[in-house]
């Protein structure tokens, strides 16, 4: 994989970890270890060997200076588009971890809206084949229906045991009420989450943005926001109903919100996750017709928008999750209404999170180790990575000060689909560890 | 601002000055249209293309009339949309123009927003003939001249547009419009074809039509497509007409004569009854002679015109 990746990459920016490595002066933050001050770790034979209040005086390995920086255990990001099998040509599993990489992301969860569908063992174990060496930690999200037709259950327990760490239709909604229940009910005896894709098809069918004002203006036919909330409710009662363990997909409604918290009040299995997009832009960004604001669930509204904060902010979202969809350029310069739904998300997630939650106080670096680190893994039944000696490193490394924009850096991702390109951010991710190979953010390109 | 720029791509971009600076403008260009020789050499030279992505009749004889008695070159492309998904995109199908050289693109497209994609990226002027259910800028400008030659001033006028609101770029663009000129603007039609939000643009909305027309000084009546009766949002054609038509019987009971006006196709019997359509306060076929002289002008200007002189 590593040398395959080198056509990718000049040899600086994937490697094996050196053999000794010093990170000096950094803030960590890992509070399962209690960990959130600056410190020096060091790392040897890709275990972490210690952990020091001043770094040594001298070292004889390689040394990363970073000061003003973090250093948490790997993000991870639950819920992306790779497009493999079947649309390489817009991302590959290899191409898409690198995009994580590159955006901070040490580990990804892929949905299995892909072709075909991730329904079986046999693509499950695809998947797994084609990224054990990698950098990224790969994880298969299984389809809840054969071919993510919405009909007859797939062989979930079979394609558990082959590796897949969360269950969904994720790109369409379960419309079939049964259909949920007994995948919800079914799922409960391995403790895996149904990811739902929250969308009433009846509301939405042959809608292209969020129904409001501005599709009332621009003449572009609406979503309503009840098309998600209704389902999103339906849900939390059949969870409630069977006892099964419910994860709300890309959540953009204030009710919707709502939902998820009253549902937690009740204490039911319930969590939910949030984009960059959903919190950073809403509806009005449609009035450029740019086809990278069309994705699904649209942008929404203001209002919307804040009740996405204030859910962040009080913990009823418990993830930031990217929901990176690759899209063709031909297909993406279409006309708005004839152009697909999604963004590519995964290289710009972590400057939005710091520019739009972090700089403004919204979230802290103990919120961001929550919604981005700790939340999604436990989520999905993974060992979260603590830095602590003796553990192999699983680290992100970011600064909280770059000002940069998304096209004067180095992309990985096969697409750039992205409303993003020109939008200024401050932070950005500097290196990634893990599996014994490290991944260095290339500098900007000007 | 986008006039200036060079296009017209909706009402909601342009200034009250541009309105009216078409609107004098077209009101010169009416009164060739009413000489025995009616063509002008005003575009000798210029090269215009009628890109219509979608089914018009009307829209397209009149703009290719205004070009025609502008004396510019013009040449016609029809696509139905089942044919443009099949094969060259709307930006190839734009640069495949740009290489021909030509001035002045008139599109009609099914996606709102598609005259903004080429004045993006084209260099020429654009004419929004109607995208989707977003805008038809020229019809609202046609409307407006039509009122006010029966009215001195369009403010503080009232006019109710009646009908499919959802659907109509005809009403979004009337919008637009009349509230730039001072007119107070109610909106009347079944719940289910009122959008969401629309009284954020300064409207009324009312859902009865007695009400609305006691009111108001003109109704525009929209036309229901026949096929939108099984779209759900409505029972059917006849309890449309019963609820909503514009009828003698309507009309008749009213204080005050109001003037009727329809951007066409009409529909006899549904929106609209034929002894309405028929009568002396019906503007219809003004309308469309308006049209001619409406879409002359915008072509004129933005061709670089400033004063006609004829």
């Amino acid at each position: 994989m590593l040398a395959f990746k080198k056509s990718y990459t000049d040899n600086n920016t994937l490697k094996h970890l050196p053999e000794k490595l010093l990170i000096k002066n950094v803030h960590m933050i890992d509070i399962e270890e209690k960990l959130d001050s600056v410190k020096n770790i060091i790392i040897q034979n890709d275990k972490i060997v210690s952990i020091l209040d001043k770094g040594p005086d001298s070292f004889d390995g390689e040394v990363i200076e970073s000061k003003d920086s973090v250093l948490m255990p790997g993000l991870f990001d639950m819920h992306v588009h790779f497009r493999e099998p079947g649309r390489e040509d817009e991302e590959t599993l290899m191409s898409g971890s690198l995009a994580a990489a590159n955006g901070g992301f040490t580990g990804a969860a892929c949905m299995p809206n892909t072709e075909p569908a991730i329904d079986s063992q046999e693509v499950i174990n695809y998947i797994k084949d084609q990224t054990r060496q990698s950098l990224v930690d790969v994880y298969p999200v299984a389809a809840i229906t054969k071919g993510r037709e919405g009909q007859k259950m797939a062989p979930i327990a079979e394609m558990v045991d082959a590796g897949a760490v969360a269950i969904s239709d994720d790109g369409s909604p379960v419309m079939n009420a049964e259909i949920m229940r007994r995948a919800l009910e079914y799922s409960k005896m391995f403790g895996t989450p149904i990811l739902g894709h929250e969308e009433d098809e009846n509301l939405s069918k042959k809608r292209h943005m969020h129904e409001g004002f501005y599709s009332t203006k621009l003449g572009i036919q609406g979503i309503p926001s009840i098309s998600e909330e209704i389902m999103v409710a339906r849900d939390i009662m059949l969870t409630e109903y069977t006892g099964g363990k419910f994860h709300v997909c890309h959540i953009s409604t204030r009710k919707s919100v709502d939902l998820v918290r009253q549902a937690k009040t009740k204490g039911l299995s319930v969590t939910c996750e949030v984009t960059p997009h959903h919190f950073t832009l809403t509806d009005k960004m449609v009035e450029s017709f740019n086809t990278n604001t069309k994705m699904s669930p649209p942008l929404r509204s203001e209002d919307d928008r804040l009740a996405l904060i204030e859910g962040l902010k009080d913990g009823t979202i418990d993830v930031i999750a990217t929901d990176h969809a690759p899209h063709s350029i031909e297909e993406k310069e279409a006309e708005y209404i004839y152009a697909p739904f999604g963004i590519t998300g995964l290289e710009t997630a972590l400057g939005l999170i710091i520019s739009q939650l972090f700089q403004t106080k919204i979230l802290t670096l103990q919120d961001i180790y929550d919604r981005c680190v700790k939340n999604p893994r436990q989520i999905l039944n993974l060992p979260v990575p603590r830095i602590k000696k003796g553990e192999r490193p699983n680290l992100t490394l970011f600064n909280l000060k770059e000002h940069w924009v998304l096209k004067d850096a180095v992309s990985y991702s096969k697409s750039n689909n992205t409303p993003f390109s020109s939008h200024p951010v401050t932070g950005r991710s500097m290196a990634v560890i893990n599996n014994g190979l490290i991944f260095i953010t290339p500098p900007l390109k000007r | 601002m986008t006039f200036k720029k060079g296009h017209l791509l909706g009402l909601e971009y342009i200034e009250r000055e541009d309105i009216e600076l078409i609107l004098n403008t077209a009101r010169s260009f009416r009164e060739i249209l009413e000489r025995p020789i009616k063509k002008v050499p005003t575009l000798q030279g210029k090269t215009v293309v009628n890109l219509f992505f979608e089914d018009s009749t009307r829209t397209r004889i009149s703009f290719e009339l205004a070009e025609k008695r502008l004396s510019a070159d013009s040449v016609n492309f029809s696509s139905s949309i089942s044919s443009v998904k099949k094969g060259e995109t709307l930006l190839d199908t734009a640069k495949n123009i740009a290489a021909m050289k030509i001035d002045m693109v008139v599109i009609r497209h099914q996606s709102p927003g598609a005259p903004n994609f080429l004045a993006e990226n084209l260099d020429a002027n654009i004419i929004n003939a109607g995208d989707g259910a977003h805008e038809h800028p020229t019809q609202a400008l046609l409307d407006m001249m039509t009122i006010l030659e029966k009215y001195d001033s369009l403010e503080g006028l009232k006019v109710a547009i009646i009908g499919d609101i959802s659907h109509s770029r005809v009403a979004i663009s009337n919008i637009h419009g009349l509230l730039k000129m001072g007119a107070k603007v109610i909106l009347c039609g079944p719940a289910t074809l009122i959008p969401r939000e629309i009284e954020k643009l300064g409207v009324e909305v009312s859902y009865h039509v007695d009400d609305v027309l006691r009111e108001v000084d003109v109704i525009n009546v929209l036309r229901i497509q026949l096929e939108r009766q099984d779209s759900g949002l409505f029972p059917s054609l006849r309890e449309y007409h019963n609820y909503f038509g514009i009828t003698r019987a309507r009309l008749e009971n009213l204080p005050r004569p109001i003037t009727i006006m329809h951007p066409g196709p009409i529909n006899r019997g549904v929106e609209i009854s034929s002894d309405v359509a028929d009568s002396e306060h019906s503007l219809i076929l003004n309308q469309v002679t308006n049209g001619v002289a409406i879409r002359m002008a915008v072509l004129y200007l933005l061709a670089g015109g400033e004063n006609v002189s004829v």
